[in-house]
């Protein structure tokens, strides 16, 4: 049996699972005159909405993820060889990750590249946090009504524009005879233009812009909670305003912090499109030598096992910073 | 230690709409002084005024004689109980209590002597450790008022701290707030809308209708000689009867109401011809026949029989019944239902009164 075919066990497994879940739905639960879920929804309709919630999981969620696992631990081989004697399991994706395949000495190239992409997803998570805090706090507990609802439009407006035509007319006007190093050489700023994509300001400006809602949506709803009590309380106390802020709101809002930077950080290490119309010329952003393995040398098993080291190192860098800063995954998505 | 508060012609307006108006009132320090008024009437407003929260539109405060123009919450001599307590979720209760010394910079080690201290005031020993949401409303309660006092404020403000208690916890706070008052001995500015409060804490009450401050005093003071129609109705059972003042002489005056012409204290000096509403309280009237003109007759509606005396309802004009409260040490008899009863009462304890605004009930 192939390991390909060993995929399409698993749904079987899975329905099974779900169905034990619902059986025992209530098992915990003390109330006696709560109904179980079959006696809810009736045998049939019970049974088809396991198996569609099943289905949606496994095959639009689990297995395609689960078939690149696979295909991640298998070398790049022709169509007409695949199954063949050649197709085995091996870890050699992974490997070429760390050690170029030919010369054997270390890919720098791909680990900087990877090293860079998280530099520069953290610095944009970081900026983000920055700006939109603020924003944030003025729109959630100061902010007149009629301005916070402005406020939000032009918030959200924006991003009724396609990603890359934003990243596109963004980059129009941070080019070399864009309109800001126009305006900035007739200020009188600079004589010669500012290479902003090639010293990748451009890639910040354009990957925080792109996430900016990301990170606003869990830090207001987080802020907005908070009674506004509790601030003056502190201010009553005595408490200066970053006081108040680093006692009061940041502690209560931490939670929709947490869930804002992961989100923001993960979806900028994971992007592909600002930054290939903003990064600068000198280094590589890593999907996109995840794109190339998939699209131009169809190296699919190499491209699977590069996304899965992104993913690894991504995951492992969010659970340690939930860690240092106290707080549990499953109070990020409450 | 403790400061005296002025408000000096304050007043408060939103937009077009004025919260409190044209405020003026000399708090003396040390005293437990009380703002009474029905919701929405500028109670908050004016104790967000004096806390530094909201500045005036017009008028001084001046805490401790010294003008607070300009000089914000932080930074004021006071201490603001709010309405909802605000305690903070989630710090313990010592942190909680010791808050506002932490931002003053106090070590460690003395915040915690500290805590210790307030904790014994507040009869909480040893329960330090606490999380908020452990403690009963009572509690909790407390734990606000050792928060407020460890700053060590001159004056201590509170928005109605204990209309989330149930009413026999209510009533022992209160006991406990005025023990707490004098032992610390600052001044206590108190907010309610439930007069019984006022009555009980206060050395003084400041009664106010839509942002007007009706009248100052006493609670004794208030409950016998209101001063308006408006304090008259709001604080304690009050019968009403509006008519024309048709004679004034001396002290008295002559008030031609529905049930006749009848007679009360004249303590505005009102001329005949003049608008007015005669007073008299439930427990001031007899069920008996007295002097002419301090006597009337009415049809009993209902009697409401309550241990120690006896709530007789009877017609009254429009909807609003004629109330008698019969106590049973009279030992006068309660008539029946429908029967037609003569009410007297002591014309020293009628009053006539200016008409205005009344009371919502
Ligand atoms: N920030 C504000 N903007 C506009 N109007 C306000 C504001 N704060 C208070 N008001 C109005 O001022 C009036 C007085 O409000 P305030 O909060 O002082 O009432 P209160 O006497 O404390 O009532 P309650 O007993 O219900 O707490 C109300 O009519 C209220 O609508
Ligand atoms: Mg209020």
């Amino acid at each position: 049996m192939s390991s390909r075919a060993f995929v399409f066990i698993i749904p079987i497994i899975v329905i099974a699972i779900f169905w034990a879940m619902a059986k025992f739905e209530y098992r915990n639960n003390n109330d006696p005159t709560r109904k179980g879920y079959f006696e809810r929804n009736g045998k049939v309709l019970g049974i088809a909405f396991i198996a569609l919630v099943a289905f949606w999981t496994l095959f639009l969620v689990g297995l395609p993820y689960l078939y690149m696992v696979v295909e991640s631990f298998h070398p790049q081989l022709p169509p007409i060889k695949r199954g063949g004697p050649d197709d085995i399991l091996t870890i050699a994706q992974y490997q070429s990750f760390l050690l170029s395949k030919h010369t054997d000495s270390i890919n720098w190239l791909h680990i900087s590249s990877l090293g860079f992409t998280i530099f520069v997803s953290i610095v944009v998570t970081a900026l983000n946090f920055c700006i939109c805090y603020p924003l944030a706090y003025y729109m959630a507990q100061t902010g007149a009504t009629q301005k916070v609802r402005l406020l939000m439009l032009c918030l959200i407006v924006p991003y009724w524009v396609n990603e890359i035509l934003r990243a596109f007319s963004l980059r129009l006007l941070l080019a070399s005879k864009g309109l800001i190093n126009q305006i900035l050489m007739w200020v009188g700023f600079t004589d010669v233009p500012i290479d902003f994509l090639g010293n990748n300001t451009g890639l910040y400006v354009g990957l925080s812009y792109a996430y900016l809602l990301v990170m606003m949506f869990p830090l207001y709803n987080a802020i907005e909670s908070l009674d506004k009590n509790q601030i003056e309380a502190a201010r009553d106390l005595g408490a200066p305003w970053w006081r108040i802020h680093k006692d009061v709101v940041i502690p209560y809002a931490k939670p929709g912090i947490a869930s804002g930077c992961t989100m923001v950080f993960m979806l900028s290490a994971g992007s592909l499109a600002a930054p290939q119309f903003l990064g600068g010329p000198r280094m590589l952003w890593f999907t996109a030598i995840i794109y190339d393995f998939f699209f131009q040398n169809f190296n699919w098993a190499r491209g699977a096992a590069y996304s899965f080291i992104l993913l690894a190192v991504c995951i492992a860098l969010v659970m340690l910073l939930l860690r240092l800063f106290k707080v549990s995954l499953g109070e990020t998505i409450r | 230690m403790s400061a005296g508060v002025e408000l000096d012609q304050i007043t408060v307006r939103f937009g077009e709409f004025t919260a409190v108006d044209n405020a003026t009132l000399d708090i003396k320090g040390g005293e437990f002084f009380s703002f009474l008024g029905p919701s929405g009437c500028g109670k908050t407003t004016i104790l967000r005024t004096v806390s530094g929260f909201l500045e005036p539109s017009d008028g001084t405060v001046r805490i401790g004689g010294q003008d607070m123009r300009g000089i914000g919450p932080n930074k004021r001599p006071t201490a603001l109980i709010f309405q909802n307590l605000a305690l903070f979720p989630l710090m313990s209760v010592s942190e909680n209590i010791t808050y506002g010394l932490r931002v003053r910079g106090m070590g460690k080690a003395e915040r915690r002597k500290k805590a210790d201290e307030l904790l014994e005031l507040i009869a909480l020993p040893g329960q330090g450790d606490k999380l908020v949401s452990e403690l009963s409303g009572g509690q909790k309660q407390r734990v606000a008022i050792a928060r407020a006092l460890a700053v060590q404020p001159q004056v201590l403000l509170l928005d109605e701290p204990l209309s989330a208690l149930d009413l026999k916890l209510r009533q022992h706070m209160r006991n406990e707030l005025r023990a707490i008052q004098q032992l610390v001995g600052i001044t206590f500015i108190y907010i309610t809308h439930d007069q019984g409060e006022a009555l009980t804490m206060s050395d003084r009450i400041a009664v106010m209708s839509d942002g007007v401050i009706q009248q100052v005093a006493d609670g004794k003071s208030v409950y016998d000689d209101p001063k308006t129609a408006f304090v008259a109705s709001f604080v304690g059972e009050n019968n009403a009867f509006a008519g024309t003042v048709t004679r004034a002489d001396g002290d008295y005056a002559v008030v031609e109401t529905a049930f006749g012409p009848l007679r009360g204290r004249n303590s505005h000096g009102l001329r005949p011809g003049g608008r007015a509403i005669l007073f008299i309280r439930p427990e001031s009237a007899r069920l008996a026949a007295g002097a002419p003109d301090a006597t009337f007759s009415s049809k009993v509606k209902n009697v409401a029989f309550e241990g120690n005396m006896s709530h007789v309802f009877l017609e009254g004009i429009g909807k609003k019944d004629v109330t008698v409260t019969v106590s049973r040490q009279d030992g006068a008899a309660i008539p029946g239902q429908d029967e037609v009863a003569a009410i007297s009462y002591d014309p020293n304890l009628g009053l006539v009164l200016p008409e205005g605004k009344m009371a919502r009930e």
